[in-house]
């Protein structure tokens, strides 16, 4: 029995091919782990602490308290105004992701609670075209970020993404000032954003609102970057050094102010909000 | 400078050339060289005109690069007065790649920053061909900052094949120095008139492109990625470069009617470089339009406003039906 469960950082799609349904190979290290174990562990390898990427709905259920999720924004669906076609139609590509993810959108937005504490609360979807943000993500993003000054709510928006959907063209480019606008009015209202960057979060994302935390965590290993290391080597003509655009990478240069295991998120994101709350709430 | 000519020009030059031998040839005695010369004025404009009127998103994306469409510096020596350029972001380095500095746009003070590709080989590699490093836009943050402080307008001239993807650039966040960038200058409390004068090359680009109003010469492109990159990546072949251009629609035609693009400056007859100095007054012109038509609006109104213009950029669609 084969099941695709998880996808190696920086790499294509890959087949786990296990003995029992029980058991699955962890693609970092190679070694036979157990399942269960490894779903208890919020997904994270039990022999080599590997994060392996998981969907939004999956990274929702993980942070906020169970049953305080409401989603909203679920209606916006894409339009294909260039009439884009490259090897396959922008249409039918939307299609193919909708099914696989039975979503409409590569990022889920909502009004949520983590440990009692109210919050907006954005994720992408890495399962849905890459997490690309194209005209409805930059929408999404932008509304949560204007709920949470209405609100007077922290917002925190984890990102997976390859950045933004060459399919809406110059229109997906100006998603990157939407939100980036929408995040000054909330930094000038003193509340709290705070940006997790998972694996992996490059391009158009990067450089708009996941760099714009006031806070900026995160995961373990994560490829993060403003350009993907395929097009750098060919720029540069030069091998990349071992880790670059790794999430350890840009803790050492500075470009993120922590690395959280998965499983020390909640508790850490619950110690940032009580530490950036405001006694009156102004 | 050396006049070169692509490949669609050519016919155009070719005329142009013979032309020029009559007009040499010209005495001022012979009435049928001056009647040839006056037919082939008119065969030469009416295919331009013909040439000119069908260009494919690739041919404008040529212009757009054409080695000798005026620069960002050409624009500051032909429309301002007493540019002085201020270096660095005091915090690593000058980038040369982007150029900044005070100007004067006849009797108004701005603060003036641009791409600066480079016109020769020297200059093209001092510059890094206008692909900007984190310092680059840092630099030109502080400049806007600077302007913030005294009040000053900024107008930013947009010309970079994109933000240089290279290890220096990751190491020193090239992503981050871009984010910020489009979040100060969504709040920057003065006025900001953005003008695409070729390249206008994705994040790189859009890093100096939040304003009030957003102009773009007629055969400027500006695209979410270089089409070549867009080929490289959606079809496994940078030979469907053209392909690219036409399917992303990156011309001041196609923005401006995504409401990304307000106003497009007509360019010469035969695009900008053919003629800097009239490109040139035409951005002069505009320029102070756009600046005369903020200053009555109070910062709040025009910051208003601003929001409002990104707010809007976008088509999507609900459920329930209707885009
Ligand atoms: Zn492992």
């Amino acid at each position: 029995m084969a099941i695709r469960l998880f996808r190696r950082k920086g790499e294509g799609e890959r087949k786990i091919k296990t003995p029992e349904g029980m058991w699955i190979k962890c693609n970092a290290c190679l070694e036979t782990i157990y399942k269960p174990e490894v779903e208890r562990n919020l997904n994270v390898c039990t022999k080599c602490n590997h994060h392996f990427r998981i969907p939004a709905l999956e990274r929702i259920r993980t942070v906020v308290d169970e049953g305080t999720f409401q989603e909203f924004g679920a209606d916006l669906e894409s339009v294909d105004m260039l009439v884009f076609t490259d090897t396959k139609k922008y249409t039918d590509r939307l299609k193919e992701a909708k099914k696989k993810t039975s979503r409409k959108e590569a990022v889920i937005t909502g009004n949520a609670r983590i440990n009692g504490i109210d919050i907006v609360l954005g994720v992408l979807d890495f399962e849905f075209l890459g997490g690309s943000m194209g005209c409805v993500v930059g929408e999404k993003v932008a509304v949560a970020a204007e709920q949470a000054l209405e609100l007077r709510r922290p917002l925190i928006i984890f990102s997976a993404s390859g950045g933004a959907r060459m399919q809406e063209g110059t229109l997906s480019l100006m998603q990157m000032a939407k939100t980036s606008a929408a995040l000054a009015r909330l930094s000038d209202a003193r509340l709290p954003y705070i940006s997790v960057m998972t694996d992996p979060t490059t391009g158009g994302v990067a450089a708009s609102f996941a760099m714009l935390g006031d806070i900026i965590i995160s995961e373990p290993g994560a490829l993060i970057g403003f350009a993907g290391p395929r097009v750098i080597e060919q720029t540069i003509k030069q091998k990349l050094p071992e880790g670059f655009q790794r999430a350890e990478f840009l803790l050492e240069h500075g470009m993120v102010d922590m690395i959280l295991e998965r499983t020390k998120l909640k508790p850490t994101l619950t110690q940032i909000l009580r530490f950036l709350e405001s006694p009156a709430g102004k | 400078m050396i006049l070169q000519s692509l490949d669609f020009e050519k016919p155009i030059v070719d005329l142009e050339d013979r032309l020029d031998q009559l007009r040499r040839a010209d005495d001022g005695k012979d009435k049928n060289v001056r009647e040839e010369a006056g037919k082939l004025e008119k065969k030469i404009a009416k295919l331009r005109k013909e040439i000119f009127s069908n260009l494919t998103r690739w041919q404008t994306t040529q212009l757009a690069r054409h080695p000798n469409r005026p620069y960002m510096l050409d624009y500051v020596n032909l429309c301002f007065r007493n540019f002085l350029e201020i270096h660095g972001d005091r915090l690593f380095r000058d980038d040369p790649s982007i150029v900044g500095g005070f100007a004067e746009l006849d009797s108004e003070k701005v603060m003036l920053i641009g791409q600066q590709k480079g016109r020769n080989t020297t200059e093209k590699i001092s510059r890094n061909f206008g692909m900007a490093h984190p310092e680059g836009y840092r630099k030109a943050l502080r400049l806007m900052k600077l302007a913030e402080k005294f009040r000053i307008p900024v107008i930013t001239i947009i010309d970079t094949p994109g933000a240089f993807p290279g290890i220096g650039a990751e190491e020193r966040g090239q992503s981050e120095a871009i984010a910020r960038n489009l979040l100060e200058m969504a709040k920057l409390q003065v006025p900001i008139v953005v003008l695409v004068i070729g390249e206008g090359g994705s994040g790189g680009a859009l890093a100096l492109g939040i304003g009030d109003e957003i102009l773009m010469m007629e055969y400027a492109i500006y695209s979410v990625i270089s089409p070549e990159g867009c080929a490289s990546i959606l079809w496994r072949d940078t030979a469907q470069a053209e392909t690219a251009s036409e399917m992303m629609k990156i011309t001041a035609q196609d923005l401006k009617k995504f409401g990304i693009v307000d106003r497009i400056l007509p360019e010469p007859q035969g695009g900008a470089h053919r003629d800097h100095k009239a490109a040139a007054d035409t951005v002069r012109e505009a320029l102070l339009e756009s600046l005369a038509s903020r200053k009555s609006l109070s910062v709040r109104k025009f910051l208003d406003r601003r929001y409002a213009k990104y707010r809007e950029i976008g088509r999507i669609k609900k459920k329930a039906g209707g885009a």
